[in-house]
């Protein structure tokens, strides 16, 4: 087994349905959880991995209960560790393709350290963060993403709290695949599912996420039509940034060290930002970037290679094992200062 | 080495014949203290002595030098019988500095032997230490002890001043001549220190000139200097046949892993974050790769937790070690081991508390978290290792019971257990019990909750494994399917079983045994790192012909399964503990018996008299 390898090359031809576990899926009616849970289960069969090297790893919320939607290996654990576990479970079994499902609490806050960990060490798995700024399951209080000022159950006077903002946390602790995408837009979300699905190290996707119930329309900038035709923005790569209905296209360039909004007509093609995943500062500046100011990105803000933590555990462990040959227990007792008694 | 150890050195002087010895070196962090005491229990080991360490050393790690609580010490007792302790009170202090002499001077007896470092001894050294006047110069010093000044620095820089190092360079080594001194006196033989050094410093000829030099220097100063009219010798003890290693219980513990993924062909992942005193674990597994054993330094306790849990359910035996500030955070985890039925190992390697407490001092307080301290009814298993060496076999212990059962096992180390070694007869591998872990493979009639009738265990599954896709996690499941299950009587009915579970492992426990008589007016129960001073009392008070007996218990939960049937058999149950009445209150409420106990929480081991004046007291007031 190598040590990133997912016995792809015999994978059976899978469905959808394939990934349909048997229990009654418990959420609310109307949750963006729905669509997302469809869109993994779509974008499975294309991994092209056997089934049964896949696990489901995830913490405590709303979010939290995919795995047992999910006809593969799954744990449910205990809040805000999913990373931590899938961690331990990447060093054990480096064969298994490991996804972590987690939300705004869950991951950002009684789990933000763990995000830290898991996004710096660059463990090989994939990290779905499903935002929908608010506590669903503990009913209704806000979250880390909540904006400041947010009417709660908990803040009747409003939050004190500034949000934190997931990419940039993300690409602030060194991640090396960082996307976005969107719980409505369900071809947007299986394209970037399995894009991260791919990555060689952490691929870490915030899933923009609508609690019908406790924070109904909290991303109605991308829902609503007309809204979303005129702030998102697709982050392809090679592409220049542009956003904006086609009769008054804007370019999102940089002025000096400042992101500024000018109309595409009057931008000379060489001041267009064409996206670069490959540039981390660039997508940085990106993450900030958001309605009504500035367009709202969507897509890979970042892909970069580097090495991956439980590769560099094994091979220490093959050069140890090359150097002086399996350790044996009987050896290792008897080695060092012994003396006998007759 | 065997013939090293016959090989004792001779000296012209006349050496009285020895039984035993309680010997402390003390001096300031930088002395290298630990290094000292470390070098004289090997040499002491080789020469054939059973014996018992005490390192003592502050939380700080560059303490001021000079001061009270920059002193660092380390206590050794050896002898030609028996030695379960490394001693109350001592025959031989070293004293390196005026703060070592005024934090130690307390604990020697009467006559003993006190060696002082006069050099250290200026006006700078005594203000820090809180010394208004030279205590060297008080004459009830040297009435009341046998007192020894030697000016160690001016002979060390003697003994190497040809040699081209710095002035601190050369003053580093002077930790040696304390120990050539202490080596002649006890005629302890310097090949293995010898040894060491070359090992050592084989990198750098001229330290390992000077530190050799010194070390024989300081030994032929007892030799020729006039001072010391009298050098001891001792018989070696009378021990097992067999080939032995100085073991400490850290090391002890991270072997007993090794041992247990080779037998059971399981890799282990050992998660843990750095605390005293079980960072020693981490740093020593780390070395063993060749072993197939995975290190990970979490970014937290909970996260080292969690990625052994993570590993367990992908089908290596999780270990996770701490302190007790760290099983605290780890509570959470490890109930979900216990409801997600995965085998895991704690390592809770007990110091004095609440909070930071006494980082680097022992205690044994903890019995209570470890029994009951999560959310919930969480049961684990709990073992606890009497001596440094039984650190090794408990591990294993550990990890057969984890993967047999399918649940959690707690093991409770200490810092005296940790840090204290032993000599250790090198046990044959090939003569511990069987691992036998079974991956279940087969998806005929597969649910992930079905039970082996006998252990209670649910299937282990790898993850990887065709046509066993299945889901688990921390809400109640239903017994068998492993579906989520809120149902009232089904939760009554997981919490008895696993509780069950946990009860069945009594099934692993052999008979007790039991040091004395099997009936008596005493009985005495331990459990952990105070086996040694519980023993000794003991048999103390046996030879002083009273009907006393001791059990010690490695297996706390759960207890053994004869453990009530002895308890009665005495008049009276004496607990001794590290804490402030632990195991005394589970054996009352398990047995309904009457057992006392016996308490001090000073950061320190029991001493074996106080626990011998009550057990006198306890004998003779019935």
């Amino acid at each position: 087994m190598s040590a990133t390898g997912t016995g792809a090359a015999e994978a059976p031809r899978y469905t959808k349905k394939d990934f349909e576990s048997d229990q009654d899926v418990r959420w609310c009616p109307g949750c963006g959880d729905y669509a997302v849970l469809s869109a993994v289960q779509k974008s499975m069969p294309d991994l092209g991995i056997p089934r049964e090297n896949i696990v489901f790893i995830s913490g405590i919320g709303c979010s939290s209960r995919f795995p047992y939607y999910m006809n593969t290996y799954g744990f449910h654990t205990i809040h805000g560790r999913a990373p931590a576990i899938a961690t331990g479970l990447r060093v054990a079994r480096p064969d298994l393709k490991v996804f972590v499902v987690t939300g705004d609490g869950d991951g950002l806050s009684i789990g933000g350290n763990h995000m830290l960990h898991v996004l710096r060490r660059n463990v090989n798995l994939t990290i779905l963060l499903f935002n929908n700024r608010i506590y669903g399951l503990t009913k209704g209080q806000y979250s880390p993403t909540s904006e400041q000022g947010k009417i709660t159950k908990s803040t009747p006077m409003g939050s004190a709290d500034r949000p934190v903002n997931p990419i940039a946390f993300a690409l602030g602790c060194g991640a090396t695949f960082v996307a976005r995408t969107v719980d409505r837009h369900i071809a947007h979300m299986e394209e970037t599912i399995k894009r991260a699905a791919a990555h060689r190290g952490t691929g870490f996707v915030e899933i923009l996420q609508n609690c019908n119930v406790y924070n109904d329309l909290a991303w109605n900038v991308l829902y609503d039509k007309e809204q979303r035709l005129a702030h998102e923005m697709k982050l392809e790569h090679g592409k220049p940034l542009l956003f904006g209905p086609v009769d008054a296209r804007q370019a999102l360039i940089m002025d000096g060290v400042k992101p500024v909004v000018a109309p595409a007509k009057e931008t000379p093609p060489d001041r267009l930002w064409i996206h670069d995943e490959s540039n981390v500062n660039a997508a940085k500046i990106l993450a900030d970037l958001f309605a009504p100011d500035y367009p709202v990105p969507v897509g890979v803000f970042a892909a970069v290679s580097a090495p991956v933590y439980e590769e560099i555990v094994l091979d220490q462990e093959q050069r140890a094992i090359a150097d002086k040959g399996v350790g044996e227990i009987a050896k290792l007792l008897k080695s060092g200062d012994t003396w006998k008694i007759e | 080495m065997s013939e090293t150890a016959a090989r004792a050195v001779t000296a012209p002087k006349p050496r009285r014949d020895l039984a035993r010895a309680v010997v402390r070196f003390a001096g300031d962090s930088g002395d290298g203290m630990q290094l000292t005491g470390e070098q004289f229990t090997l040499e002491s080991a080789v020469a054939g002595s059973d014996l018992a360490t005490l390192p003592n050393f502050p939380a700080e790690i560059r303490a001021p030098a000079g001061t009270l609580f920059g002193v660092s010490s380390f206590q050794l007792q050896f002898g030609s019988q028996r030695v379960y302790t490394p001693g109350d009170r001592l025959d031989c202090l070293v004293a390196m500095n005026p703060a070592a002499l005024k934090v130690h001077l307390d604990d020697l007896k009467p006559g003993g032997l006190l060696i002082i470092n006069t050099t250290a001894f200026d006006r700078r050294n005594l203000d820090k230490a809180g010394y208004a006047a030279n205590p060297l110069d008080d004459p009830t010093l040297a009435e009341r002890y046998r007192l020894h000044k030697v000016d160690m620095t001016a002979l060390t820089l003697e003994a190497i001043q040809d040699l081209p190092l710095n002035t601190k360079e050369k003053d580093r080594t002077k930790n040696f001549f304390a120990l050539g001194l202490v080596s002649w006196i006890y005629t302890r033989p310097l090949d293995p220190t010898l040894d060491w050094i070359k090992r050592k410093f084989a990198k750098n000829a001229t330290i390992a000139e000077a530190n050799a030099r010194v070390l024989k220097a300081g030994h032929a100063f007892g030799e020729t200097a006039e001072i010391f009219s009298e050098c001891y010798q001792l018989e070696p003890a009378e021990m097992a046949p067999g080939l032995y290693r100085a073991m400490t219980g850290n090391r002890a513990l991270a072997w007993g892993l090794l041992a247990a993924a080779e037998r059971s062909k399981v890799p282990i992942v050992y998660g843990a974050y750095p605390i005293t005193p079980a960072s020693g674990i981490l740093e020593e597994l780390a070395m063993h790769k060749r072993f197939r054993i995975r290190t990970i330094q979490a970014e937290d306790e909970i996260a080292a937790a969690s990625a052994a849990i993570g590993a367990s359910f992908g089908g290596a035996v999780g270990v996770t070690a701490s302190s007790g500030p760290g099983i605290a955070l780890k509570g959470e985890a490890i109930g979900l081991a216990v409801t997600a039925e995965l085998p895991l190992v704690i390592f809770d390697i007990q110091r004095g508390g609440p909070s930071t407490g006494l980082p680097t001092k022992t205690e044994q307080a903890d019995l209570m978290q470890a029994l009951y301290g999560r959310n919930s009814e969480a049961p684990v298993v709990v073992l606890a290792p009497a001596t440094p060496g039984d650190c090794f076999f408990i591990a294993y212990e550990a990890v057969r019971i984890a993967t047999k059962y399918m649940v959690p096992v707690m093991v409770l180390s200490d810092g005296f257990l940790a840090n204290g070694s032993e000599p250790w007869r090198i046990p044959d591998p090939s003569t511990l019990p069987p691992i036998e872990v079974h991956f279940r493979t087969d998806p005929n009639g597969f649910f992930p909750y079905l039970r082996d009738p006998a252990t209670l265990g649910r299937p282990w599954v790898r993850p990887g494994t065709p046509g066993l896709e299945h889901r688990i996690g921390g809400i109640e499941k239903q017994d068998g399917t492993g579906d989520i299950s809120y149902d009232p009587d089904n939760h009554d009915h997981m919490v008895r079983t696993r509780a069950e579970k946990v009860r069945r492992v009594a099934q692993e426990i052999p008979p007790t045994s039991i040091n004395g008589p099997a009936t008596g007016d005493l009985l005495v129960v331990g459990w952990g790192g105070t086996y040694g001073a519980i023993t000794a009392a003991v048999e103390r008070s046996q030879a002083d012909g009273k009907a006393v007996a001791s059990v010690h218990l490695r297996h706390l939960n759960p207890l053994p399964p004869d453990l009530g049937h002895i308890l009665r058999e005495y008049r009276r149950v004496l607990v001794p503990e590290i804490n402030s009445g632990q195991l005394v209150r589970v054996l009352r409420a398990e047995y309904l018996v009457d057992a006392v106990g016996f308490n001090r929480v000073r950061g320190l081991p029991l001493a074996t008299e106080d626990i011998c004046d009550t057990i006198n007291q306890l004998v003779e007031g019935h």
